[in-house]
């Protein structure tokens, strides 16, 4: 899960990560009080989950509380990169002095974390370490170690901070590990991390991804996840523990593996470039599915107004055919006159004669089986055409 | 011969009490995997009967080790415990630990690997995978062991049922052994560390690679070919048309920027010399046009 800025902000502030005073809003009005309590000039910055912002004209200044809400008018419900911003953060303005860089992350070549540090922030760090590699420290980090205290510093250092400062950004990148592996942390990156005028070391901006597999030791990170700008369908699909996301196509897709599911969509891909159609989702209803898990995927994709034929896909493992031919038959019992879109199924695998024996008895009219998963795409792509 | 297990693999079942564990330890036992016990902390010195075989209990792999003799283990423990168990069989220096949990966080995962790579005795596969299967030898793991039976191909794969899928398209020609290595952003055994082990069986005539989108695991396993491997390699990549920045159910297949597509895939593993294919069936045909001749 990816952080808004002002909750990577807040998560900061817990573990004792210096940063500057900060709010989030939703309203101009709102905006204007978070600036009148802070005081000054503050910077007023949209809230969505991609970069570029600045260049798009979602940071602005405003010299004070009367100016911020009329910033946050501009700035809320402006669209991003397709994101709409809900929320505007309102930070405290501060007069910066230099602009440094800092990053701890999964290192997945390496299988192990990576800590990136560079006196030269401010700018893309891709290019710094592509035009200016000896400014960039990149320490990998065993995670059964961890980082001293001689490790820190030693990694400053190599990031070419002056000696002056040393120690302060040694400090920051201690509790920033600290904070990486209390929240179980993918990425924690400070960009920038400044010196102000007055020669404090403080996190300006901060992008944070959590590792969705360790929410169990987690409870709080629950309030973390943005249900605002979730799309319906994928947020039902969550609800039932279905691995969705939604796609702009017209072809529905069902299968069990991601790996099967994402090479399902590339087929209906190329047979639908014949028919001008693509698929509309990914879904993998997973290893272990039931016949439950199957009635409910399928009645996800049959919610979604864009569908216009469905492909199940099932090679059984440990998911048997013939409890995802239940599923199809029990999906359809439920749905009723709400499905009336046909479905294409092709399974293959453990107890594929009974599962097709099953599709095959049903004989719903909407329901048609194929024996091979080219063929399948090809019916399911011809069919979302008409 | 086949690649890392083969009929006198000695396997425990790491969580076998548990409902997953029973059902695939039985379906193990089907297929004649030398299945010798089993471990849950808590519940050693009790014993189960699974397929018609008396199996013991122990509450560490040390234990297991020494009173069975067994080689390898099977990992069916939820993602809490996951970690506890993997370092178990670790500190027991068990030679194949087979990780088949999903949903381990990746802080475990990174754990468990950095301290198996510094123990250097226990070879991981996982987590997140399905196994492997040498058939007609032994069976690790969740794959069906009727899909195909004993060949000369070699398989590798980040996916399960693609792994599946794959094997029942070449079906005819049966296979050595297949790995699934599991999609996740850290595991044990790469597509590079098969390539190696299928370089250097003899019983092995050619290899199927399955990869999929995120990391760049494909690209340097293209590079580890073009200076190692001699044998035949097809290869397929799952997620050409996936839109970039979505995270498709693997933990690791997710496409941010450049780095990690499909097409950069294929590019780097057809400059190696391998013949990918834009679909399964594409990449199995490919291979039979190949072991023809």
């Amino acid at each position: 899960m990816d952080l808004f800025e002002y909750q990577a902000r807040d998560l900061f502030e817990e573990h004792n990560i210096p940063v500057l005073a900060g709010a989030v809003a939703s309203t101009p009005e709102a905006a204007e009080a978070a600036a009148a309590k802070m005081g000054g000039k503050v910077v007023v910055k949209a809230q969505v989950k991609v970069g570029g912002r600045g260049k798009a004209g979602g940071v602005k200044l405003a010299q004070d509380a009367k100016d911020a809400r009329e910033k946050a008018e501009e700035i809320l419900g402006m669209d991003i990169k397709g994101h709409t911003v809900h929320q505007v953060m309102i930070a405290q303005a501060a007069p910066i002095a230099e602009e440094y860089y800092m990053a701890i992350l999964l290192d997945r070549a390496n299988r192990n974390f990576l800590v990136m540090a560079s006196v030269a922030g401010g700018m893309e760090i891709e290019e710094v370490a592509h035009t200016q590699p000896e400014k960039l420290a990149r320490v990998g980090i065993d995670p059964n170690v961890g980082i001293s205290q001689e490790k820190a510093l030693e990694i400053v250092r190599a990031g070419q901070f002056p000696a002056d400062i040393t120690k302060d950004v040694a400090d920051v990148l201690l509790k920033l590990w600290a904070a990486f592996v209390a929240e179980d942390a993918t990425l924690m990156e400070i960009n920038p991390l400044v010196k102000t005028e007055g020669g404090r070391i403080v996190a300006l901006d901060g992008k944070v991804t959590l590792d969705d597999n360790a929410s169990f030791r987690h409870p709080n990170h629950e309030a973390l996840i943005d249900h605002a700008s979730a799309n319906p369908l994928e947020a039902a699909a969550k609800e039932k523990n279905l691995n969705y996301v939604k796609l702009d196509g017209e072809v529905g897709i069902i299968g069990n593996g991601a790996g099967l599911v994402m090479s399902t969509l590339d087929v209906v891909a190329y047979a639908g470039e014949k028919y001008g159609v693509k698929p509309a989702n990914f879904l993998d209803i997973g290893g272990g599915a039931s016949a439950q898990v199957m009635a409910d995927g399928l009645s996800i994709i049959l919610g979604d107004p864009d569908v216009r034929s469905v492909f199940v896909n099932v090679f059984g493992g440990i998911t048997a055919c013939d409890a995802v031919a239940n599923g199809i038959v029990q999906a359809l019992e439920m749905l009723g006159s709400k499905a009336t879109k046909p479905i294409v199924v092709r399974l293959d695998g453990n107890n594929v004669i009974e599962g097709r024996k099953i599709l095959k008895d049903a004989a719903h009219p909407l329901v048609q089986q194929l024996d091979t998963m080219d063929g399948a795409a090809a019916k399911a792509a011809e069919l979302a055409a008409k | 011969m086949a690649i890392f297990i083969n009929k006198q693999t000695k396997v425990l079942v790491q969580g076998m009490t548990g409902s997953e564990g029973t059902k695939h330890t039985a379906r193990m036992i089907k297929y004649g995997t030398n299945i010798v016990g089993g471990v849950t902390p808590g519940k050693g010195g009790q014993s189960v009967e699974i397929e018609g075989k008396t199996l013991p209990v122990f509450n560490t792999v040390a234990e297991a080790v020494a009173a069975t003799g067994a080689n390898a283990s099977v990992v069916f423990v939820p993602p809490k415990f996951a970690k506890a168990a993997v370092m178990d069989a670790i500190a027991a220096a068990l030679p194949l630990c087979v990780v088949i949990t999903e949903g381990i966080p990746v802080h475990d995962s990174a754990a468990f690997y950095a301290h198996a790579v510094a123990k250097g005795t226990t070879r991981l596969i996982g987590p997140n995978c399905p196994g492997l299967i040498s058939p007609g030898l032994s069976n690790i793991g969740i794959i069906p062991g009727d899909i195909t039976g004993p060949g000369r191909i070699g398989l590798v794969s980040k996916s399960g049922t693609l792994t599946y899928q794959m094997m029942y398209e070449l079906r005819d020609f049966g296979f050595s052994t297949a790995v699934g290595i599991g999609g996740d952003p850290i595991i044990g055994t790469t597509h590079i560390d098969c390539l190696k082990a299928f370089q250097d069986d003899p019983d092995t005539d050619a290899i199927v690679m399955i990869g999929e989108i995120g990391g760049d695991a494909e690209e340097r396993a293209a590079a580890f070919i073009s200076e190692y491997v001699t044998k035949p390699v097809v290869g397929y990549v799952a997620g050409f048309t996936a839109p970039e920045g979505k995270t498709m159910g693997h933990a690791g297949a997710i496409v941010s920027g450049s780095s990690g597509t499909a097409e950069g895939k294929k590019v780097a593993l057809e400059a190696a010399g391998v013949k990918v294919g834009k679909t399964p069936s594409e990449t199995a045909a490919l291979m039979r046009a190949l072991l023809k001749g």
